[in-house]
């Protein structure tokens, strides 16, 4: 019995050594290619082609070079899969190039005008050199403040009604909707608070409550959506331990559900109030702007930080350079917010987030 | 039957008024969601009734709202549809390199860096489009205007400012490319693990597996997605009107300097200096962009909602 079984193991063994050998390629393989390519590629573009030319050659050539080893070596499906990977990859690292390209410029030519002035001063008599953003900020502040006072108990209350009373149809026909009208562009949000108030006031009257308005359109949809995912998460038992204590609904929606949801209902505002900050279209057709600094939200134009870096641009003095210099200061004071807003929003869900277990 | 009536008695609840007040105000704010909705549409077409109806001379342009629109009509469409082109398979390929190909521990902070690109807001990506990208486009466009200029896209004359369609194109698949990339990620975050461990249990090579449990499932959510950024670039505003020179012609050269406006462009630029039918006839243009990117994402989530009931979740 046992001589056959050897014999059968030594002819597998000759069968195998005798196959040709699935080899791969070493580790290193890939990454030499690669130094190879970005040495060839950096002297041509050292040697004057331009920097992007240099980088589609450094690409092209890594490619050729790997695939074409790879093929020799592993055969045509891991030369694919090779190529396949670098082709995801350099997607991804050419995706990444406008965001520091954005970001490069908008630091670089931004930071000319942070300054003192800049911060205290409205541009109400500002020829040419100095003036500021005061009345910008100001505005940009009372307006968004204003729409999240609009969008968030009507946003929450919606969600609310999603998660906690809605049954049926209506509610499927709320989510679809509000799902679409999250696509809801933002000029056509301003065109709708301005034609809501053209009907009211008459036609062209611009204030900032139209302006919050405009916004609030657009950040509801927002806040629903983030309220809705966070009621989702709250755990059935907690709810039903309130009912078995005989806690009437609307107490324990408001004493269980909110206050165990808050910390991601938060991080969904804070994304809301980044993402309606910015909006420069809608308040372009329903605010306007103005040089002067305007308190009362009830009554003509006021200046918003986007609209005001807009005119800034299109409409320089001569010298252009002080206004060009306001309006990239202005556009780094935005980005500035935005990102501080995206930082504190991952804070808060961080730090406040339901921990799992325990 | 005493013993059944008597929980169900005890069951029923009453109905306070606190509970009633509650559940009437957030219905309520539900139900508000859709009279917003309706309300666009209304208010749109209530102040766009007068250039609707005005005699044609009497609208700018002297030839009726339908004219007026058409060549912005088509500006949108072209430039929209052209960032999808771009945008949509490079959202496709970064949501599988965060999914499948990044480091474990990496993944979700290179995803956070893609989201911040929606971050920016549209005006940035204005000024960005007019100072950096538009000159550097120069060069390219001509070397396309050379050597591809049998294609109409590419005809030429090369605008010497590059503030040109191709500039406006390449910006806004930049700024859609995050909403696709989103979308698609969470796609392919619900594929079925056991699906990849099936194909790779068959010898699959990483593609191999993509293309066979991966891709598949997550067809119609990309479909979907690139609808959804079909939206934005449609509705896109600032950063075009900054971007990009217009004479509104209607034309598909991408690289000359005689470039058809959109619609949301058209009333940025003219919106704040209008008065009267002016007015009116912007407000008739927004309409027709609120129903064109109504439709648009009705489709979108329409599609991706299909999805989601057949998924390996249920």
């Amino acid at each position: 019995m046992s001589v056959p079984t050897r014999t059968e193991r030594e002819s597998d063994l000759t069968l195998t050594e005798a196959a040709p050998v699935r080899r791969t390629l070493p580790p290193w393989a890939p990454y030499a290619a690669l130094a190879v390519a970005i040495a060839v590629g950096g002297t041509v573009t050292l040697a004057g082609v331009s920097a992007g030319l240099g980088a589609v050659l450094t690409v092209v050539l890594y490619v050729a070079c790997v695939v074409t080893v790879s093929r020799l070596v592993e055969g045509p499906r891991k030369a694919k899969d090779r190529a396949v990977t670098t082709v995801v990859t350099s997607a991804f690292l050419l995706a990444l190039a406008p965001l520091i390209s954005v970001l490069a410029t908008v630091i670089s030519r931004g930071t000319a005008r942070m300054d003192v002035e800049f911060f205290t001063f409205s541009m109400r008599g500002v020829v040419g050199e100095g003036g500021g953003v005061y009345h910008a900020i100001t505005g940009t502040l009372m307006i968004t403040g204003l729409a999240t006072l609009i969008s968030v108990p009507v946003g929450m209350l919606c969600g609310v009604y999603l998660v906690e009373y809605a049954k049926g149809r209506l509610a499927t026909v709320i989510t679809f909707f509000v799902d679409v009208m999250t696509g809801i562009p933002s000029i056509v949000a301003g065109l709708f608070a301005y034609a809501l108030f053209a009907l009211i006031l008459g036609p062209g009257v611009r204030m900032g409550l139209m302006g919050a308005v405009a916004l609030s359109v657009l950040m509801i949809p927002v806040v629903v959506r983030s309220t809705e995912e966070m009621l989702k998460l709250v755990p059935n038992e907690l709810r039903e331990a309130a009912y078995a204590l005989a806690v009437p609904k609307w107490r324990m929606i408001l004493k269980v559900v909110i206050p165990t949801a808050l910390a991601g209902i938060a991080t969904g505002v804070t994304l809301a109030i980044a993402r309606v900050i910015g909006e420069t279209a809608p308040l372009l057709v329903t605010v306007g702007i103005t040089q002067s600094v305007n308190l009362n939200p009830f009554d003509g134009r006021m200046a918003t930080l986007p609209v005001s870096a807009y005119y800034q641009y299109v409409n320089p003095g001569v010298p252009p350079d002080p206004s060009l210099d306001r309006a990239w200061s202005a556009a780094l004071l935005l980005i500035i917010i935005v990102m501080a807003l995206n930082l504190v929003a991952r804070l808060i869900s961080h730090r406040f987030a339901p921990k799992s277990g325990g | 039957m005493p013993l059944s009536e008597t929980p169900s008695a005890v069951a029923r609840p009453r109905l306070r008024a606190g509970d009633r007040v509650f559940a009437g105000l957030s219905t309520g704010a539900g139900l508000l969601i859709l009279f917003v909705l309706a309300g666009v549409a209304a208010f749109l077409l209530v102040e766009a009734w007068p250039a609707l109806t005005a005699p044609p001379e009497e609208v700018p342009g002297g030839r009726g709202v339908a004219l007026y629109v058409w060549p912005l009509l088509f500006g949108t469409a072209l430039s929209a549809v052209f960032a999808l082109l771009i945008a949509a398979p490079l959202a496709v390929t970064i949501a599988l390199f965060v999914t499948y190909y990044a480091p474990r521990a990496l993944a979700q902070g290179l995803g956070y860096l893609i989201d911040l690109l929606a971050a920016v807001p549209s005006i940035i990506y204005g000024l960005w489009g007019f100072t950096v990208l538009a000159p550097a486009t120069v060069g390219p466009s001509g070397w396309l205007a050379d050597n591809l200029g049998f294609i109409p896209l590419f005809a030429g004359p090369v605008s010497a400012t590059g503030r040109t369609m191709l500039v406006a194109i390449l910006v806004l698949a930049v700024m859609i490319l995050p909403i696709i990339t989103a979308v698609v990620r969470e796609a392919f975050r619900q594929v079925p693990r056991l699906h990849e461990e099936a194909a790779r249990a068959l010898g699959a090579t990483q593609w191999e597996m993509l293309r066979m449990a991966v891709l598949p499932f997550g067809r119609s959510a990309i479909i979907g997605a690139s609808m959804l950024g079909l939206g934005r670039a449609l509705g896109e505003t600032m950063a075009v009107t900054i971007v990009l020179s217009v004479s509104g012609g209607v034309t598909v050269n991408l690289i000359s300097s005689g470039n058809p406006s959109t619609i949301a462009a058209d009333i940025a630029l003219q919106f704040p200096e209008s008065t009267g039918l002016a007015v009116n006839t912007l407000i008739a243009s927004g309409l027709v962009l609120f129903a064109v990117t109504f439709a648009v994402n009705m489709a979108a989530r329409t599609v991706i909602n299909r999805r989601s009931e057949f998924s390996g979740a249920n």
